[in-house]
């Protein structure tokens, strides 16, 4: 077995996920590498939704009684373990929502219906970056549309970074909102955060992070990132779809407007106009994810008994091995960095001519779960002009055998195809 | 799935390239980034024709070059029979064993029945033959035409 530097107990690890143990056509084992998509989940976290259906469930912050209670505890409970997570300086920052999207979604139409100084007008102008997510390019554009915003976007140097060289002219006095991902979910780069902030702040711009490809994999310090919203997703880091996180420093987020209206966000109401409960919960109108929220508390729980260091060191020793073993594969193009370095464990590459559905297919029929397609950030694709790529991504329970399961998968789509 | 007629098909398509036509469509498969271009050329009801340019997996590309092979040649109303028995066998998910009278029809496309299993990738195999439906309804002026070029 192939030791690295770095790398985690996986064999204890591995005994903590069910699905791991499965077996795939006709008993080939999972070697599942698709992680940066969704991750799989401890039994801690299922025992943690499942007690909580079984023990305590409730609607949370309106009934007297005892499950009330319970349930309320334990979902504000979540509530302290995220912040805690993201060393925000106050629990009220951390707003749950349903996924990142939601998360991106909110601030874009904060900022839409907000007054001055945050108003995003006809007259200013929105900054994000040629390597997002849709769901950190579409709420932009539709907030632009419907505003007349500008939206401006930094390009992408070939070798799969931020090209910041034009940053004093993409990020301008006129600048209301400068939104970019930390982590790409396609091209595995870590982007210069610190670079961006300050000339966002030079010119008096909000900055929001999308932190979906780093919250799981890294330790996250919004006071370090000194971003104004960070949002970031649940089922990427052990926990269950359904819930996600949206932080934003605080007296932002008391001064701009609600999204969605409904119960708990309000504090009166009556038939002409309501008034609205202060942050967190101007901002979680109607019942919450609860027992997501619960399971969220869990996965943290369940990754800081690991340690977010370590599970850091872990992918950044298999991201090492992964690009070195790969760009041995003939005719395999990595698309991003092809070094380990300012970069996290998701690796796209293509396969000479073939589609990567066709890689993507014959490496499932060998028990290999990777992602085939453009992954949500289709201009990365036309960026590097190529229809789409096959990615692997890793976690804290992947292993060096994993990544020479994939090579010797490789091998076989090209003997398949050649 | 990857029938050796399949991979056949793919290494070595049939009448591959953009030629002379009375209607041009493209369509795309947005889950996977598969595209085609594809022309008709009809001489009154039969079809002189089908000429496409594309990239995307072996399977779409696969499927446009059987098309290819079907089609051109045969009269409209009997390429539609078996655009609509292709539609059949693809949307069965897998619960339809071709019989002879289909495989009589399908000749080639037969091959795409193991596709049918695998609902991610019926609408690689479909592209083509969707693309040819609604050409064909522009090039004829059909009133029920299906326009959905992107």
């Amino acid at each position: 077995m192939t030791q690295l530097p770095g790398l985690l107990d996986t064999e204890a690890i591995r005994k903590d996920f069910p699905v791991l143990d499965r077996l795939v056509h006709d008993g080939r084992k999972l070697v599942y590498l698709d992680n940066a998509a969704t991750s799989q989940k401890p039994r801690q976290v299922l025992d943690a939704l499942s007690e909580y259906y079984e023990r305590y469930n409730a609607n949370v912050h309106r009934g007297v009684h005892v499950l009330a209670e319970e349930a309320t505890a334990l979902y504000e409970g979540a509530r302290d373990k995220v912040a805690q997570f993201v060393n925000a300086p106050s629990r009220d920052e951390v707003i749950f929502t349903k996924n990142a999207s939601e998360s991106l979604n909110l601030v874009a139409n904060m900022l839409g219906w907000a007054e001055e100084p945050y108003r995003v007008d006809h007259e200013t102008e929105i900054v994000i970056t040629e390597m997002e997510h849709h769901s950190n390019i579409v709420p932009w554009q539709l907030l632009a549309q419907r505003t007349g915003a500008k939206l401006k976007w930094f390009g992408l140097t070939d070798d799969g970074r931020l090209d910041l060289s034009n940053i004093d002219e993409v990020i301008t006095e006129k600048t209301k909102i400068v939104s970019f991902v930390l982590v790409s979910n396609i091209l595995g780069t870590v982007n210069p955060v610190e670079a961006i902030v300050r000339r966002a702040q030079e010119v008096g711009a909000l900055v929001c992070i999308d932190a979906s490809q780093a919250a799981p994999h890294m330790p996250l310090d919004v006071q370090a990132l000194q971003a104004d919203f960070v949002a970031f997703t649940g089922h990427k880091m052990c926990g269950p779809t359904g819930i996600g996180v949206l932080w934003g420093r605080q007296e932002l987020l008391e001064d701009l407007p609600p999204f969605l209206g409904g119960g708990e966000m309000i504090e009166t109401v009556s038939m002409h106009s309501s008034t609205y409960a202060p942050a967190p919960h101007k901002f979680e109108a109607g019942t919450p994810p609860i027992a997501q929220a619960v399971g969220l508390g869990a996965a943290i729980d369940y990754l800081q008994s690991i340690g977010m260091e370590k599970i850091l060191a872990h992918e950044h020793a298999l991201t090492e091995y992964a690009v070195q073993r790969l760009q041995k594969v003939p005719d395999l193009r990595i698309i991003g960095p092809t070094t380990a370095e300012d970069r996290g464990a998701a690796i796209s590459f293509t396969l000479g001519d073939i589609h990567p559905h066709d890689v993507g297919q014959v490496l499932d029929e060998q028990g290999i779960a990777v992602r085939v397609g453009h992954h949500c950030a289709r201009p990365v694709c036309l960026r590097y002009g190529i229809p789409a790529t096959t990615r692997a991504s890793f976690y804290l329970y992947s292993t060096p055998a994993e990544i020479d399961a994939l090579v010797e998968g490789l091998e076989h789509v090209r003997n398949f195809f050649g | 799935m990857y029938q050796e007629v399949i991979l056949d098909h793919y290494k070595n398509p049939h009448g591959r390239g953009l030629r002379d036509g009375d209607a041009e469509v493209h369509h795309v498969n947005p889950t996977c980034g598969d595209e085609i271009t594809l022309r008709v050329k009809y001489d009154g009801t039969k079809i002189a024709d089908v000429s496409y340019e594309g990239q995307g997996c072996s399977i779409s590309q696969a499927s446009a070059s059987v098309l290819n092979e079907l089609l051109v040649g045969k009269d409209v109303t009997e390429a539609q029979r078996i655009q609509e028995t292709f539609l059949e066998l693809m949307q069965s998910r897998g619960r339809i064993e071709p019989d002879d009278a289909m495989e009589e029809i399908l000749e080639d496309a037969v091959v795409f029945a193991g596709v049918s299993k695998y609902p991610a990738r019926v609408k690689c195999a479909l592209l083509s033959w969707m693309a040819w439906k609604d050409a064909t309804a522009q090039a004829l002026g059909g009133a029920e035409a299906e326009r959905k070029t992107a």
